[in-house]
Parts: C-alpha cells; structure tokens; sequence
C-alpha cells in the first residue's frame, strides 16, 4: 500500500501544474490580484459549469446501464408476446416442439436447463468447498497463489472450449468408462434406477451437467475461498486453541460465519450453470424428448436457442424461442438477484461487526 | 474412561483426516481437468496449426483454408465493442464511485449491474437480435459488436467503480483544496491513480469477449468470405469453431481445433498480462 502511495504522490507531483490552474497557485502580487480575481471568477464559473456537466453525464450513463436491464426484459417481453398469444400460459406446460405443425411448449428445454443445472450444483458445491477448504485452511503458504491462479485459468478458458473437449473427448471417455458403469451399478437400484438408465452414449444431460459442473467450481469456489477470508482469525484461532480438528474448525466456526456468503457463492455458480450456452450445446444431444434418464439427450433453453433460432422460420417459432429466452432471463434473474441480496447482506454484517 | 475419551478423540481425528483428504482430492479432480483439457487443446491444436490458418480465409468443405476472415472479423468485432463500452463503462463507474453517494440511482444500478455481469449472454445476443437485426433486415458487424459491448459494459462498471474506490480520499481533498473543479480532481488525479487497475480490468474484459460465441450466433452470424464491412455479417473466431467443429468434415475439424487453440492463447495471454503486469500492488489483493 505505501509503495503504491508513494508512486502516486510522485506522479501527482510531476503532474501538480495540470491539477491546479495557474490562476489559483499563487498570488503574492497584490497589484495583479484585482484583474486576477476576475478571471478567477470566470474561471471558478467555467469549472462549476464543467462540474455540473460532467457529473451529470456520469448519472446518465450510469443510468444508461441501470435501464438496460429494463431495456432486455420489455424488448424480450414484447417479442415473445406472438406466441404466448398462440398457446397462452400452456406454454410453459407443454412438451410439444414441432415446427412443421407450428406446435411448440417450453417444458422440454425448460427442464433440461434445470436438470443439468441441478446436477452441476450437486458436483460443483462440494468439490468447491473443499477447493475453499484446501486453499484457506490447509495449503502451505506457498501454493496458495499458483493454486489460485490455476483455479482461475479454468475459469479463463472460454465455454467453446469447454464444448469441444466435452464432444470430442470427454464424451466418448465418459461413454466408456463412465456410462457402462452407472448402468450397472445405479441403473439397477429401485425407484431412482430409471434415472440412470440409458444407452451408453457419451452426450446427454448427465454429460452436460459434469462439464457445467467444472465451469462452475471456480466461480463459486472464489466466492468461498474470499467470504471464508473474512472470518476473523481471533474466532478460528481461540477454536484451535481449544482442540478443535481443522474440519471441526470449518464446521462449527467458519460455516456458521459465512453461511450466507456461501449460499451466495452457490447461487452465483447456479446463474452461471443456467445460462452457459455453448459448452451445454455440444454435449446436450439437442433432443426435444422429455425423459427420466440422465443419460438420454436432452435440451436446455440456451442450447434451443444456439442450435435453432438462426433457422427459425415464422413468427410463432421465433417468437417461442424468444420466449424460451426471456423464461431463462427471468430465473437467471432471480437466482443472481437473491445471490446478490446475500452477499450485500454479509459485507453489512461484517461491517458492523468490525 | 480414558479408553472412551481415546476412542472419541481417535473419531475426531479421524473424522478430521478423511475430511482433509476430500478436500485434497476435490484440489486435484479441478486441476485434472484443467491440464486434461489444455493438454488436449494443445496437442490438437498445434498440430494442426500452419501459416495457411493465417493467411487464408475459411474453406467450403473439403478444401484446404485457414482463418484469416474469421480472426480478423474477431478483431474488429472485440475492437469495436470495447470501444463502445469503455467509456460508457467509465463514466458510469465513475457516477457509482464519485458523485453517487446519496440518491437512489447509485446503489440501484450498481445491483442491476452485478446482475447484468452474470446475465446468461445468449440473452444479451437475443436482445441485440431484436434491437439492432430484426428491426434493420440483416445480420450485421455492429449488432455483434453491440452485443459484445454490452458484456464489456459491466466488466468496466464494476473495476472502475472498485479502482476509484481504493483512492485515497486525501488526493481528491488536495487536489480539491488546490482549487481544481471535481471534473479536473476526477480526470487528472484520480483516474491517474487508479489506471492500472482500470487498465487491468479493461484487459480482463476484452478477454472475456474474444472467447465469447453465444451473442454473436443472432448477431454477426457467420460469414464465409473476408469482410471487413461492420454494415454485413461478419464471421467471428468463435463462431466459426463452433460451426466448423459440430461439422461432420475432418478438415473442419481440425481448423476448429487450430482455432480453439489461438482463441484460447489469446484469452489465457491476456488474463495472465491483466495479472502480472498491472498489478497495481498489494493494497488490490
């Protein structure tokens, strides 16, 4: 920090004649200073004016940026409204999809976006914990930075990428090694069997959540680590003190501190699972067949929209797509807004507190 | 009851060291799949990697080519992009850290544009589509750069706003105190300040859009030929690997492939550069 201050201070001395204008430096000549005065007062006029516009279109483009959101929810709203003329709110019931009879329902890839979310929540929340875990609690000092860096080249690596390993090698991996084995082991089991019955395929919704679960981890594994920060050492330290095991330590003081920073983190990652389009696009089998497998191909709200909307033909059609696209805007919404209602709710905590 | 207390401290430990070793191997399933797929990038990619991927512009099926329209259609588009939603973002950043203390506006849209950072960008694609293709009849460079601003938007927003935040106030005071109007504090001392950071942030953003492809498919489509005309669709790096690698044509294939690799090295490249050499000091970590 002082370094930093330092540097600064030698900058703003460099640039000390830009900063102040030359009227108001110095007035030692007091035969000068009425002519001076008067140009001062223009200019002191001049800068309040300058100020006035300045500052305001700042508050217009920050507004700008507060109204887009409106912006994308009426434009959406306003494009989808052809179909939910047509089919009304059984739209959102129906698992219809056919273009050639101008049939279409958003129960298929509406499902599918929640499936193969659920199942990128279900891998990714724990194995972010414990990357959390690893990162605060246990690593030694000297692998906590290239740790976290490599955390976050994976989330660096663009979703395309993802989608290609994921049908070009994961897939036929996870078709041989993975799939036979959760045929046998898990498709036989009473009730829940059935879910993870299937060909032994490669892509499908199973296949598609994994790869999501992956990009979600260092999301939310990042929100973790830092809300897990902000634990003050003198609680984990008097916990230790007492003989408490690290994982106790993390249970009994730290998860209780930080709950709602984690459920915050949680619920960043679900937004980011629901909307990621192209890695889910690969590896999604782009079937618009309701089934119980995880095996099975499904489709997801942003695969429809990748693989189809370009292609659409016809109002009604684009219309649903469109509609399809607000569903998923909406839900991202709300899961993003309450994450965010969360982690407002932890940093007012931990400013009081401090 | 020493053996009872044994027995339960023996528990704990170990409770505590299956817990541990979890954790060690969550560690190891994500680095695992970070160096599979990079290891799988790169000996694919380099491969099939020559000069033709520079030099020539993507081929019908079949034929030899290379990338050229598609790398340079990505350069305009993320050009342009950052372009727009640099200053925007700035300025709005600088309302969110500055002027907006009191008043509703600064907290309502400092919340929409947290939400906006996350917002699903297929979204964003389709909004442009309605706003800037549909109403004008056909795919175009500007609506693809248009929605790629729209995702630089609040990248910048939000590290203007956190960067002019870590200025020490007594620098505006002194500056203030020499009597330069606010715009003058704002511009010259504090954004001065804080340009590093700004500048990092910036980087960060035009890594988050070059590997972007869900806003483009409605936006800038696809375009087979070298354009550099932002009025007609326009092909896009991105783009183009996802056509070329669901394609049933190995040649395809293998460009996507070359692709993914420079997208992915440029993307990488600059998130590294964004880390190392504009880190501003310890007072950002």
């Amino acid at each position: 920090m002082s370094s930093y201050n330092d540097n600064l201070e030698k900058k703003f001395a460099a640039g000390e004649a830009v900063i102040a204008p030359a009227g108001f430096s110095l007035q030692s000549n007091t035969k000068e200073s009425h002519a001076m005065s008067m140009a001062n007062k223009r200019k002191v006029n001049l800068g309040a004016f300058l100020d006035k516009i300045f500052r305001n279109s700042t508050m217009l483009f920050a507004f700008l940026v507060f109204s887009t959101m409106f912006a994308i929810m009426a434009t959406l709203f306003i494009a989808s409204l052809p179909a939910l003329k047509v089919f009304g709110s059984s739209f959102f019931l129906s698992d219809a999809w056919n273009p050639v009879t101008v049939q279409f329902g958003g129960l298929v890839p509406i499902f599918g976006t929640l499936v193969t979310a659920a199942i990128a929540m279900l891998i990714g929340i724990p194995v972010s914990f414990g990357i959390a875990m690893f990162i605060t609690e246990l690593s030694p000092t000297w692998l906590k930075r290239p740790l976290g860096i490599a955390i976050e080249l994976l989330a660096g690596i663009p979703s395309i990428i993802y989608g290609m390993w994921g049908l070009f090698v994961f897939a036929p991996f996870f078709a041989d090694h993975g799939q036979p084995w959760i045929n046998d082991h898990l498709g036989s089991l009473p009730f829940i069997g059935v879910i993870f019955e299937g060909p032994a395929m490669g892509i499908g919704m199973l296949t598609a959540g994994i790869i999501l679960a992956i990009m979600v981890i260092p999301f939310t594994s990042s929100v973790m680590r830092d809300v897990f920060e902000v634990v003050p050492p003198m609680l984990k330290e008097s916990a230790y003190g007492l003989g408490a095991t690290t994982w106790e330590v993390l249970r009994n003081i730290v998860l209780p501190y930080t709950k709602i920073g984690v459920v915050g983190g949680i619920m960043l990652g679900l937004g980011r699972a629901l909307g990621e389009t192209m890695a889910v696009t690969f590896v999604i089998g782009n079937a618009h067949e309701l089934s119980a497998s995880l095996l099975m191909p499904g489709n997801t709200i942003s695969s429809a929209l990748a693989n189809e909307f370009t292609e659409a033909v016809g109002d009604v059609y684009t219309s649903s797509l469109i509609t399809l696209g607000m569903t998923l805007f909406v839900i991202t919404f709300i899961v993003l807004a309450f994450a965010k209602l969360l982690l407002i709710r932890l940093s007012a905590r931990e400013g009081k507190q401090s | 009851m020493s053996n009872f207390n044994n027995r339960r401290y023996m528990g704990r430990r170990l409770t505590n060291a299956f817990t541990i070793g979890l954790s060690v191997v969550t560690v190891v399933f994500a680095l695992t799949f970070l160096v599979w797929i990079l290891w799988t990038l790169f000996s694919n990619g380099l491969s099939y990697l020559s000069m033709d991927v520079f030099t020539k512009n993507t081929p019908p099926p079949g034929n030899s080519g290379g990338l050229l329209n598609a790398i340079t259609g990505s350069l305009y588009m993320v050009t342009v992009a950052t372009l727009i939603g640099t200053p925007i973002g700035i300025m709005a950043g600088t309302y969110l850290a500055e002027f907006g203390k009191d008043g509703w506006l600064a907290p309502a849209t400092r919340f929409i544009n947290d939400i906006l950072l996350s917002a699903p960008s297929i979204v964003i694609g389709l909004f442009v589509y309605e706003v800037a293709v549909h109403r004008i009849g056909h795919f175009s460079g500007w609506a693809g750069a248009i929605a790629l601003s729209l995702i630089v938007l609040p990248v910048v927003v939000r590290t203007t706003e956190n960067m002019l935040q870590l200025v020490p106030s007594n620098l505006r005071e002194a500056a203030s105190a020499l009597g330069s109007p606010q715009w003058k504090v704002v511009t010259m001392v504090v954004y001065r300040a804080a340009r590093a950071g700004m500048l990092t942030g910036l980087l960060l953003a035009v890594a988050r859009i070059s590997g972007e492809t869900a806003p483009l498919l409605f936006t800038a489509l696809n375009n087979q030929f070298f354009s550099a005309d932002l009025n007609g669709p326009m092909a896009s790096l991105a783009v183009v690997i996802f056509q070329f690698a669901m394609s049933p044509y190995e040649d395809w294939q293998h460009l996507a492939w070359a692709g993914a690799l420079l997208i992915t090295l440029f993307v990488l490249g600059l998130n590294i550069l964004a880390r190392f050499v504009f880190r501003p000091g310890p007072a950002s970590n």
